[in-house]
Order: structure tokens, then sequence, then C-alpha cells
């Protein structure tokens, strides 16, 4: 290259640095596309579900009554609800987080399994009084202002 | 009175912040006018005003002023001074304060000592500073006065959130600032040098300290975060690609690209258009940064408040200034001179790969990062993780590694592939090696086996640039760059190693009880209520044995705070050199068994090392190149001196 003249290199060094970042973005947008774990209310992940083993999330409302504990100790079992008739059935096998109880909002990460139980691989419960999974402070605008008391007492 | 002090203080500056900017803006037509001469006295009196500010603020924490709005909603009587102190910056208003007066003081630092540049691009510079500060004073004025008064002074303070209450806050907000804002001079400096069409070796040696110290910081602040997250959290992991997380990490990258542009630049005098550019990137993605965790746009645990009009006014910001830069640059990059040219294969080349790549890991995780919230345009929902960032960025990212073995032993300008051929040939051969043999031993993913096999080729290639060099008279910058790289090396092999390796145990024990984890027998003896100046907690009384070794006593709780009310989990921690052994006590299940989790994460700490020795690594540059810099100085002051004598003896002999 050492032979190009200098607007020659520069205008190279400009394509390649485009090619590569160009690629780059592509790659993103489709693995974006697939790798993108979507949002599901109780009622559109029975309506619509995903496939068994994809990843998604799970947002809605801890069913009072339902929160149960294994008999190893460590795996519970409860209904995330949209306050409607919508329930799926979740599993967690793992330590609580902070602040989980019935008539909490939660978000659950994980996937469906063959039998229809959302297993989770994570929850995510509000963590302060300034935080609230996102998902669930839309939710409370166009669809259950009640619950979004609930799950926001001490937020302004 | 001292709120008021504050904020008067606070009025001043911004006074003074426009007056520079002004003051800089004539200095380009008449460098000789008034206000172009106050231009850097008024960038020192802005820095001292903003820090006389914030130490207004420091106060009104440290005696619990509970009239002013911000202690009463963010402090409380009853806690730890060092924590009422670090409550000042651990809130949106008083950490946009910090940011400002980080920012004022370095642009009063500039204005202080730097003198190498050509005044006119001095003072171009100082008003692009002041023209950023003008904007966050605006922001700090009209939309998050740290000083408001309440109307009633109230009895007791709200508190701080208990998983802020942590020494690891008091300096990691700070620490990532002290990062944004050195790139907000690297910023300036690239303003000032493209207004004055000053894109010389001379800025890049001027900007660089600058460059190294927000890298320096970032790294800390990141290796500092991770390592927060990973203790405090509960989760056991270290990453979560969470936006916020993100947020210092996008400015890392750019950092990192442009101090080795920045590098070339300084040093061959190439790269000028690109490292220009890479100065307003930086600069962006800090602000890209704070928009995105100071909005609370996206889903966080570190978000603090969700408040769109103080979004919106940083979106306001950052199109402002990034859009100012990139026209700029678009009405002057024509006119920056090609620098020197280089061939494909020399160090030029390698770091041109090197700066490619890093733009395109920053590309992806920024895409990664904002494509939530253009699905949410569409009123579709996602979360992005793991899945997606850590094989697309390894695309990236490994190739760069790779390169970043060889790239120290080429030479400037133009080098034989034949000379650094066995090197190569011997790391190549080590890499296909070791990862043979670990494929073959264990089962692990494929990203931990590149990342081991990679790790061990890259900690011995990272010394190779000082084979044939003399250790004592080898620069300081060079251990620099050597030690940051076998930095990069450690923390490789530690991240490798904890996804590749680490074991884990949930269980719901009785006292009494023994779980096993990766070598480790762990026995429950026993849970006692405790308390603390805020808190009260359960407390698991864990025995931890390996083998036949030492007997050690875990304490991990459940913490409960009152105020604000809120349950925490701390983790018990016990390390070995071999790695960390990582203890959660969780609820009371009904039959009155307690929930334990237990992690064996080998090498697990090398992580934070490894981060620690590449802050180290830009220590040593940032002190390696101000010692020549210095002794250029005097260098060219005793030559001075010699030809004023000699002029002064001939004269005399004249005479």
């Amino acid at each position: 290259m050492s032979g190009l003249k200098a607007k020659h290199q520069r205008l190279v060094l400009i394509v390649i640095a485009l090619v590569v970042l160009i690629s780059a973005g592509l790659l993103a947008a489709w693995s974006l596309r697939n790798q993108a774990s979507y949002f599901y209310l109780p009622d559109q992940l029975l309506e619509n579900p995903p496939e068994t083993g994809q990843p998604v999330r799970l947002g809605g409302m801890v069913a009072a009554g339902s929160l149960q504990t294994l008999p190893d100790g460590v795996t519970i079992s409860f209904a995330v609800t949209d306050q409607k008739e919508a329930r799926v059935p979740v599993r967690y096998s793992g330590i609580l987080p902070d602040l989980f109880v019935e008539g909490s909002g939660v978000v659950a990460e994980g996937s469906l399994s063959a039998d229809g139980t959302f297993i989770a691989t994570n929850l995510l419960a509000k963590h302060d009084e300034n935080y609230v999974p996102r998902e669930l402070q839309e939710m409370s605008e166009h669809q259950a202002a009640k619950m979004a008391e609930e799950t926001t007492v001490g937020l302004k | 009175m001292i709120a008021e002090l504050g904020l008067a203080a606070l009025w001043l500056a911004a006074a003074l912040a426009a007056m520079q900017l002004i003051g800089g803006a004539t200095a380009q037509h008449n460098e000789e006018s008034d206000l172009a001469l106050l231009v850097r006295p008024v960038a020192i009196l802005q820095g001292l005003l903003a820090l006389f500010a914030f130490a207004m603020l420091m106060w009104l924490f440290a005696v619990t002023d509970l009239s002013v709005k911000l202690v009463a909603e963010n402090s409380h009587s009853l806690k730890p001074l060092i924590f009422k102190l670090s409550g000042a910056w651990g809130n949106h208003e008083g950490s946009m304060l910090l940011w400002v007066t980080v920012m004022s003081c370095a642009g009063a630092l500039i204005a202080a000592i730097e003198h190498r540049l050509p005044e006119k691009t001095m003072r171009a510079t100082l008003a692009a500073q002041g023209f950023v500060a003008l904007g966050f004073y605006a922001f700090l004025l009209f939309s998050s006065n740290p000083f408001e008064r309440l109307p009633q002074p109230v009895p007791e303070g709200l508190g701080l959130n208990p998983l802020l209450q942590d020494i690891g806050l008091a300096f990691h907000p700070p620490t990532l600032y002290f990062g944004y804002v050195g790139l907000s001079v690297a910023f300036s400096f690239a303003v000032g040098a493209m207004i004055t069409r000053q894109v010389t070796p001379e800025f890049a040696r001027v900007m660089r300290p600058w460059v190294l110290g927000a890298w320096v910081f970032l790294t800390l602040g990141i290796t500092a975060g991770s390592y927060w997250a990973y203790y405090e959290l509960g989760w056991g992991g270290w990453w979560f690609w969470d936006p916020v997380e993100n947020a210092s990490l996008m400015p890392w990258l750019a950092a990192t690209a442009l101090l080795h542009s920045a590098s070339v630049l300084a040093a061959r005098d190439a790269l000028r258009a690109w490292t220009i550019m890479l100065g307003v990137v930086a600069f962006s993605m800090s602000m890209v940064g704070t928009f995105l965790v100071r909005s609370g746009i996206l889903t966080s645990v570190h978000a603090f408040a969700v408040d769109p009009e103080r979004g919106s006014f940083i979106l306001a910001l950052l199109a402002i200034y990034i859009g100012g830069a990139l026209l700029l640059f678009a009405l002057r990059a024509s006119s920056v001179a090609e620098g020197q040219r280089f061939a494909l294969t020399s160090r030029e080349g390698a770091l041109v790969f090197n700066n490619v790549m890093l733009s395109a890991t920053l590309g992806i995780v920024l895409l990664g990062t904002l494509y939530p919230l253009v699905t949410e345009a569409f009123d579709v929902r996602v979360s992005v993780g793991p899945p997606y960032f850590n094989p697309v960025g390894a695309i990236f990212v490994l190739p760069m590694l790779m390169v970043m073995a060889v790239g120290p032993l080429l030479r400037w300008r133009w080098d034989r592939f034949e000379r650094v051929r066995l090197p190569i040939a011997i790391l190549v051969a080590l890499v296909v090696t070791t990862a043979v043999v670990i494929a073959l031993t264990s089962d692990i993913g494929v990203l931990p086996l590149l990342g081991l096999s990679l790790a061990g080729v890259l900690a011995i290639a990272s010394f190779l640039p000082l084979r044939g060099r003399k250790l004592w008279r080898t620069p300081i910058a060079t251990w620099g760059m050597v030690i940051a790289h076998f930095g990069i090396a450690v923390a490789l092999f530690g991240m490798a190693s904890e996804s590749a390796f680490t074991s884990e145990r949930l269980a719901a024990v009785n006292p009494g009880d023994t779980e096993h984890v990766a070598g480790w027998d762990v026995t429950l003896q026993g849970i006692e209520p405790v308390a603390g100046p805020n808190w009260t907690a359960l407390e698991a009384t864990l025995v931890a044995q390996r083998g036949s070794g030492d007997v050690v006593t875990l304490h991990p709780q459940s913490r409960n705070f009152w105020a604000p009310p809120q349950q925490t989990t701390e983790s018990a921690l016990l390390t070995r050199w071999d790695g960390q052994l990582y203890a959660v006590i969780g609820g009371q299940a009904q039959d009155g068994r307690w929930q334990l989790r237990l992690w064996w994460k080998p090498f697990v700490t090398l992580i934070w090392y490894g981060g620690l020795l590449i802050a180290l690594g830009g220590v040593l540059a940032i002190i390696g190149r101000l010692a020549s810099d210095l002794k250029r100085r005097h260098i060219r002051a005793q030559a001075q001196q010699r030809r004023a004598d000699r002029a002064g003896r001939a004269v005399g002999e004249a005479a």
C-alpha cells in the first residue's frame, strides 16, 4: 500500500473502515432479531405462545394464594396473572429477589416448557422505591391502575 | 444560607462559562481583544466557583440540613458520616453537580498549565469547554437544582437506597464521572484543533494525558462497578449487559480506540481526521451514557428516577454538542491534510485494525443497548442480553486480541512480515495446542474455550515487546503498554474461567446440614439476628472446609433496612488463590429449612485484578509521557538559555 498516493491510502482506509462497520451493523441487526428476548403479558403468552425453549420475558402480578415452595425447598411455583383471566404457571429455582411477595409485580426471564409451565431463570422484582421494571410501569397505564398502586407504593 | 451561597456560586460560574465561550470565540477574529485575554483567568475562576458550589452541597449533606429538598429526600440523620457525604452525589442532582464541577476544574487546569499549543487553539479549546459546561449549568439550574429549599423543613430525611449504602458507591460514580469528563476535555481539544486547523502531533501529545487519564478512570470505574454488582446484588454474576453497564463500557471502548490513534498521531503524524472523529465519538458516548442513566429511559437497576423532562434536556444537549461537532467535522475534514503514509504491515496498520475492531464492537454494544428503545416505538417490548452481546461482540473482539498480541512487535511505517513470522508462528501454535488440549480434557463452550487459550498466549505475547531491550532503560510508557496488555490477558482468563468452570449448589438446609460444591464442604451452623446502625439482619454462620484444609467461617446476611424500608441479601465471599467461594442465604421455607446458594468460581478474582493492571498500565503511560514532556521542556529551556547566554556574550564582546 506504500506505493499508493496519499489520497488513495486515505480512501482505502475509509472504505475498509466503512465495510467493517457496516457489516458489524448488519450482523447486529440480524442477530438482534434472533436473540432479543420479547416481553409478554400473561394473556399474550397464552394466546400466542413463543417456541418452547426460546428466551422471553413474562411480566405480570404474582397471583394471590398461588405461591408454593416445592418439597426440595428451593424451587417455588406461582402463577403470573394480568388480574383478569389469564394465568401462567411459573417455576423458579433459586433465592427469591428481595421484595418478592404475592400480589407484587414481577418480570420473569426464562422460557416456556413443553407442558406450558414457564421456567424462570431469573426474577426481577421491584428493587427499591424508585425502581419498577419498566414493563410493569407501562402496563399500569393502560391496564390496571390498581395493580400499579399496589406495586409502586412510595413512587412519586 | 449555605444552600444560597452554593446556588449563587453556580449562577456565577454559569455566567463565567458564557464569558469563556464568547471570549474564546472573539479570539478567533481578534487575538488581542480584552475578552480574548480574559479566557484563561475566567476558566480558572469558573472552576473554583463550581468547586465551591460542590463543597457547599457536601456541607449541607454533612450537617444533614433537612430544609434542603435534596438532603431531605436522600439523607438521614442516623447515617454514618461517610454515607452522608457520598449521598451528596448518590442522587440525580448531586451527581450532575459533581459532573459539572469536575469538568470546570479540568478546564481550569488546562487554562492554568497548558502552554504547548498555539494560543488561538487553546482559546478555541477553552471556548468549547465553556460551551459544554454552559449546557450542563443550564441543565442544573433550570431542571435539577440541587440547592432547592423545602417550604417547610422536614423532621427527618427519607434515607439513601440501602443498595447504594456501600463504600463502593462512595467511589464508583465519581470515578466514572472523572472518566466522562476527561473525554470532554479531549472533545474540546478536538474541536479547538478543528476550528483553528491545527491537527498536529503536538495536539495529540497535549490531548493524550487527558485521554489516558479518562481511560484509567473509566477502567477503574467499570472494574469497581462490576465488583460491586458481583457482591452486592447477590446474583453471582459480574456483568449483566445492563444498559448502565453498557453506558460505561461504550466510552471505554471509544477511549481505548482514541488513545491508540492519538499515539499514532503523536508519534507518526498519521490518522489525523480519524483521531478527531474518535475524540468526538468518545465524548458522544459519555453523553449517551449520561442520557441513558439519567433519563431512566431504559430498564435498569441503576436508573434513579424516571423523568422525561430531564431526559429530553440531556437529549437536546447531546444533539447540540454532537450534531455541532459532526457538522464542524464535515466542514473541516477535507481541509485536514493527509498525514504520513504507512504500509499495511506496520504498527500503524495493526493499530488501525485495532481501532476499526474497537469501533465495530462499540457499534455492536450501542445497537444492542438502543434496540429496545427502537422496538418500543413500534410497541414491541424486547430485552437484549448475553445471547446477543457475547457471541456478536466476540466476533470482533477476538481478532482484535490476536492482533494485539502481534501489533507491538511491528515497526512503525513499514515492516517485513518475515521479521515477525517466527513469534507469530509460535503464538498461533500455542493457541491451537491449548485450545485442543482444553477441548479434549473438558466440556466447555466455544467462547470460554477461545478465551482461555487466547488468554495464556496473550499473557506471554504482552511481554514480547521487552525482548532485546535493557529493562531498566525501557521507557515507562512502554512498560505501561506491556502491563495494560498483560492486564487484558489476565482479565480475559478470569472471565473465561468463571464462565467455563463455575459450580453452583442450591439447596434448602437445616442447621447442621452440610452441602458440597466443587470440593468444598459447607455446613450451616446456625442463623442469628444481628443489628447494624440502620439495619437488622438474619445472619447465617457457615463453616467451609476444602479437603483437609483450614476451617473458615462465612457470614452471609439477609438484611432489612428501615430507612427506607428494604431488604437486601449480603453475600459472603471466601477468596483463595484459585477462586472464590460465594455464599448467599435466602428465605426460610414453611418447613423451617433455609435456602442456601453456593458458588465456587475458579479464578474469578482475576477479572478485577486484570482491570486494575490495565489501569496501572494507563497510569504508567501517563507518568512516562509527562516525564518525557517535562524532559523535553527542560532541554528546550536549556537550549534557549544557552542561546541567550551566547547572544549576551556576543553583545558583551561587541561592546
